[in-house]
């Protein structure tokens, strides 16, 4: 029998990165907020690579904390090694990457969890949604406990049914050796959700003193540490250990190859679907084939531990067989391991089931964040509990809820391709996923959603009025410098050349020197008598508004083609046979999606553009 | 839209042995059942099934206007996908008018420009680029222009589209790969590779876009201009040229073209010829009228044919007729007399694309004629086949694209950052795209169906 304990208006089913953000935005959004977990010990847990960002990923940091999330500051706080990817491809695609130390980024985030104001967090199991006309009244937990609550966030990463594999043996399991959530799968079929079953997996960790380290390629981090917060301060930040980089062989190959028929991949016992863009080592070798070696990573898992991790090696085969391909790799000849690499299946919802605010369609007050929603990677899961949190305290204010648009953020990106496109396995964030990539540079994330993070309210007066500050100065000197002229000087001449660039005999715009890719506006500042003071952040938007401006012009243009597209709204709800010019297949998908307007319904897969054309002309004729 | 029926005349509005009136729509049988009484089989079009005609009164009450043959056509199989009843009168113009007012009055309406063709294509029966080259199939003069709208359907220009910009999908792809992949130890993208697929790319559009000019031609005919000295032999060119094919439209009255006077096809190629006043300066104020119009349409025209008599001397006129041709698609059509030959064309032949000579007393030079026409618009060993350009929307994707890849090619060698050019390539290929109807937009649909007329 259940008993009733306590009324909420929302409950965040999950405390790792989609739950914390989620909890921690509706808290401060003004909600009353619970947060379950399966073990109080796991908040915010890494239970795979040690580490937050990476390529579009560190996009998807810098967003959530100029929306006003908690990712970003942890990261921050907890970090032992910083490097910005992609140096030298264009400031489009650089990508922050921190190593983080895994435990105290628990305790960090536990603790902001726990100081939070309107934000309870509780140790249990929920198995139940309870629903009435379509609408979550609350929740029931494995003691019996029964919440009301006008909203619930279900943000249950791999812990719902969890399966964990290691070669022939298989046992219910959450990541990390915690318990698996075994009831709430069953309650949410009832609801009607659909449920699908995914899959991924974890390399193995091992002891340091198992690894020679003299027969490493090192990795250090960068001198010049950027942090992910707009509000972090640079001063202080350093990097305290390295990292190191090995790679398998022809014999690691092969040790892969004759045990292959052991991985329970191969041999079919996992149904679950795994990641493209993540996958195993068996999978890359297997896939790969031609590839003479593959490159892995030895990170710490943090500053008070022995443990190592080893990205790029996950891998489901028995444990002889881990422990026999790992000591064919150059520095890992004695290695020991300490936990095993393992694959975990979950169950999964279809993310097309849900709106862009990620309210399920068919539920009010029930949303879906994280590896729930079929992503795969921590920051994928937070930037979901961000925007679910925050329309989850929105809703119990009855207020419309937010959506962020493709041409916004990674984030808008993110939720569209989820939502409109859906996905067939662990979706992973790329910057390719985004067709506006110069537009949503990592560096000019707040720029993008400060404004929109300060009118929801996470973002306090104090950093939108030092953000205003920024923006007018960026403004100002932009202006300053296109209308600088520089006079050709021998000086200047000098530094043209020797940048491999031709000389001026004329005065010239500084703007327009400053567009030549040799050339950056720092180069200029000892021709630039009247530059004024600004800080680094200022400097380098105002050098790549300058340089990249043609470009951004481009992407403006395309993004207000597009807009034009979603402005032609569809009639919901809509039955799609209707329309005979449309194929099968795209009457079916329109009909299950139902998009808001043409621009969504281009981006379904399976409906053409003539398809496209079809409603065009046929919203037209219907007008 | 679907639901209403609609009817148009889908001839030509000319005098002519037959025109027919189209209506489709759900109520397309019902309507033809109150206008047309079947004396051929006895049952009323409602009852016909579908690809069978009836020949029959069509009648206004106890009014008989017209006779004629009613074809069915039951949806789906139908030019539109809809009930279609097709009705060939016999009575001309007006009587063909009153016929359609009497069909709107039993209640059909009048069909928009393109409404049948955008009925069958919102019914699947097309697709968008067909259903554009359904468009030029309307408008093409010549048969070389069927031919290439025909080819256009069959995807001849797809095909070339579509491996250039497969080629730039690849390097976006690895280009992609590269940057996402940091430490996945994925070769970089070498300069070199994204120059040489860039290149490669803006060559096979600039041969595109070059044969655009050749296929403008082919489908819109050329505006021809005649000129030359008064008595050089041009009515006789101009008597010749209509001989070999005898006009195919005769121009009518109070269109602005009035100095148009005959179109005659030449080969593949249809020429619209006009003949001109002389080139030369006149005190006459009237005259120069003449003159100043001449000039003016020697300027617009797409072909120029400036006759000389090779019996006489090279005068200033024709020397400054050889200066009006100067870069321009111009031939020099050497009429030859019995004279002897006095002309000294070396001295202005530097003025023209190509030079013939004709007879044209004795008829013979046509030949010659028409290879020096196709060799100056790149006809000869044109081939529908290869895939052209066929119409200004496709060339300025084209262009489009072509710009956005030199553009991408000039920032890569400045040494730009390959996030930046990437975009570059990113908005050329959305331009191929939306050439081939991959990428649907909005202008692209208003584009194509702007282009259609009433009845089709």
């Amino acid at each position: 029998m259940s008993h009733y304990i306590d009324s909420y208006d929302v409950a965040v089913i999950g405390a790792g990165h989609a739950g914390v953000e989620a909890a921690l935005a509706a808290a401060r959004l003004g909600a009353k907020t619970v947060m379950f977990t399966i073990s109080l010990d796991n908040i915010a847990n890494m239970p795979c690579n040690p580490s937050i960002g990476g390529t579009a990923k560190g996009h998807l940091v810098r967003e959530i904390d100029a929306l006003g999330g908690e990712m970003g500051k942890a990261a921050d706080a907890c970090f032992i090694q910083s490097r910005m990817l992609n140096r030298g491809k264009g400031p489009a695609v650089h990508s922050l990457r921190v190593q983080a130390d895994r435990v105290k980024y628990h305790n960090h985030m536990k603790k902001i969890c726990e100081m939070q104001e309107n934000l309870d967090v509780k140790q249990a199991e929920v198995t139940e949604i309870l629903a009435e006309n379509g609408t979550v009244t609350g929740i029931v937990t494995h003691l019996g406990g029964e919440y009301k609550v006008k909203t619930a966030i279900i943000a249950t990463g791999t812990y719902l049914k969890g399966l964990i594999h290691v070669g022939d043996v298989s046992y219910e399991s959450g990541p990390d050796s915690t318990l698996p959530a075994r009831g709430l799968s069953d309650s949410l079929k009832k609801l009607g959700i659909e449920i699908r079953r995914f899959k991924t997996g974890t390399p193995s960790r091992v002891h340091r003193r198992s690894i020679d380290f003299d027969k490493l390629e090192i990795q250090h981090g960068d001198s010049d540490i950027q942090p992910f917060s707009f509000e972090t301060s640079r001063e202080g930040l350093e990097n305290i250990v390295p990292c190191y980089v090995a790679y398998t062989n022809v014999e690691t190959h092969r040790v892969i190859h004759e045990n292959i028929h052991r991985s329970p991949m191969y041999s079919g016992r996992i149904e679950g679907i795994g990641p493209r863009y993540c996958p195993s080592i068996e999978d890359k070798i297997v896939r790969f084939s031609e590839r003479p070696r593959h490159q892995l990573f030895i990170e710490p898992m943090g500053l008070d531990t022995e443990e190592f991790y080893l990205q790029g090696m996950s891998s489901s085969l028995p444990e002889d067989v881990q422990i026999a391909f790992l000591r064919t790799i150059k520095g890992l000849e004695r290695v020991e391991i300490m936990r095993n690499a393992y694959a975990i299946e979950y169950d999964c919802c279809n993310p097309q089931d849900l709106k862009h605010t990620l309210e399920f369609k068919n539920i009010r007050g029930l949303y879906g964040a994280g590896q729930f929603n079929g992503t795969s990677g921590y920051e994928e899961a937070a930037a979901q509990g961000l925007v679910a949190g925050i329309n989850a305290a929105r809703y119990c204010k009855g207020q419309e809820g937010i959506t962020l648009s493709r041409s916004s953020s990674y984030i808008g990106t993110l939720i569209d391709d989820l939502v409109i496109k859906g996905c067939l396995d662990p979706y992973r964030m790329m910057t390719s996923r985004s067709e506006y990539r110069l537009l949503l540079r990592q560096d000019n994330a707040d720029e993008r959603l400060t404004p929109l993070g300060y009118e929801i309210g996470l973002i306090s007066e104090k950093r939108y009025k030092l953000f205003h500050v920024k923006q007018l100065q960026i403004k100002q000197e932009i202006s300053r410098v296109k209308s600088k002229t520089l006079s050709p000087t021998a000086e200047l001449n000098e530094l043209l050349l020797q940048k491999g660039t031709a000389e001026i005999s004329t005065g010239v715009k500084m703007s327009d020197l400053i567009r030549r890719p040799q050339i950056s506006y720092e180069d200029l500042a000892p021709f630039d008598g009247e530059r004024p003071e600004l800080p680094f952040e200022v400097q380098e938007q105002v050098g790549l508004q300058i340089e990249y401006e043609g470009y951004i012009e481009r992407q403006l243009a395309e993004v207000e083609h597009v807009r034009k597209l979603e402005n032609k709204r569809l009639p919901q709800p809509f039955d799609y046979k209707e329309i005979k010019g449309l194929s099968l297949e795209s009457q079916e998908k329109l009909n299950r999606i139902q998009p808001e307007n043409i621009g969504q319904a281009s981006r379904i897969s399976g409906v053409s553009p003539a398809d496209v054309s079809v409603l065009i002309i046929w919203l037209s004729a219907n007008k | 839209m679907s639901t209403d029926t609609a009817a148009a005349i889908s001839t030509p509005r000319a005098q002519g042995g037959i025109s027919v009136i189209r209506i489709s729509g759900e109520d397309a049988l019902s309507v033809a059942d109150k206008v047309f009484q079947s004396v051929s089989c006895k049952i009323p079009p409602s009852e016909m099934e579908g690809y069978t005609c009836a020949y029959g009164k069509i009648v206004n009450g106890d009014e008989i206007m017209d006779d004629g043959v009613l074809t069915v056509f039951r949806a789906p199989k139908s030019y539109t996908g809809e009930d279609v009843v097709e009705i060939s009168c016999h009575g001309g113009i007006f009587v063909t008018e009153q016929i359609l007012r009497l069909i709107f009055d039993r209640g059909a309406k009048p069909a928009g420009a393109g409404e049948f063709t955008k009925r069958a294509f919102l019914n699947g029966k097309m697709s968008l680029t067909q259903a554009e080259a359904v468009m030029d199939i309307i408008s093409a003069d010549g048969g070389a222009g069927l031919k290439c709208a025909e080819a256009l359907r069959d995807g001849a220009l797809f095909r070339r589209i579509k491996t250039v910009s497969d080629g730039m999908l690849k390097l976006l792809g690895s280009l992609a790969a590269w940057v996402d992949y940091p430490d996945d130890d994925i070769p970089a993208v070498e300069e070199y590779e994204i120059s040489a697929v860039l290149e490669a790319g803006i060559a096979e559009l600039g041969e595109l876009l070059e044969s655009y000019e050749s296929g403008r031609i082919v489908r819109e005919g050329a505006d021809t201009v005649i000129a030359g000295r008064p008595n050089v032999g041009k009515s006789t060119l101009m008597n010749l040229l209509a001989g070999c094919e005898r006009s195919i439209v005769s121009d009518t009255a109070g269109t602005t073209r009035d100095i148009v006077e005959e179109s005659v096809r030449l080969g593949d190629i249809v020429l619209r010829l006009s003949d001109t006043a002389g080139i030369h300066d006149t005190e006459d104020s009237v005259e120069s009228i003449g003159v100043d119009r001449a000039r003016k349409k020697l300027d617009s025209a797409d072909l120029i044919l400036a006759v000389f008599d090779v019996g006489s001397l090279i005068t200033d006129e024709d020397r400054e007729l050889s200066e009006r041709c100067r870069n321009r698609n111009s031939i020099a059509v050497l009429n030859k007399s019995d004279l002897e030959q006095r002309f000294d064309f070396e001295e202005i032949s530097d003025c023209f694309k190509n030079s013939v000579t004709v007879s044209a007393e004795k008829g013979d030079g046509i030949d010659a004629l028409k290879a020096a026409v196709e060799k100056l618009y790149g006809i000869s060993g044109f081939s529908a086949d290869m895939g052209i350009l066929a119409n200004e929307r496709q060339r300025s994707c084209a262009l489009k694209a072509k710009q956005c890849f030199t553009d991408a090619l000039e920032a890569l060698k400045a040494g730009a950052t390959f996030d930046a050019v990437t975009v570059l390539i990113d908005d050329g290929e959305n331009s191929l795209l939306e050439l081939t109807g991959e990428k649907a937009s909005e202008a692209v649909v208003d584009e194509v169906f702007s282009r259609f007329c009433v009845g089709k």
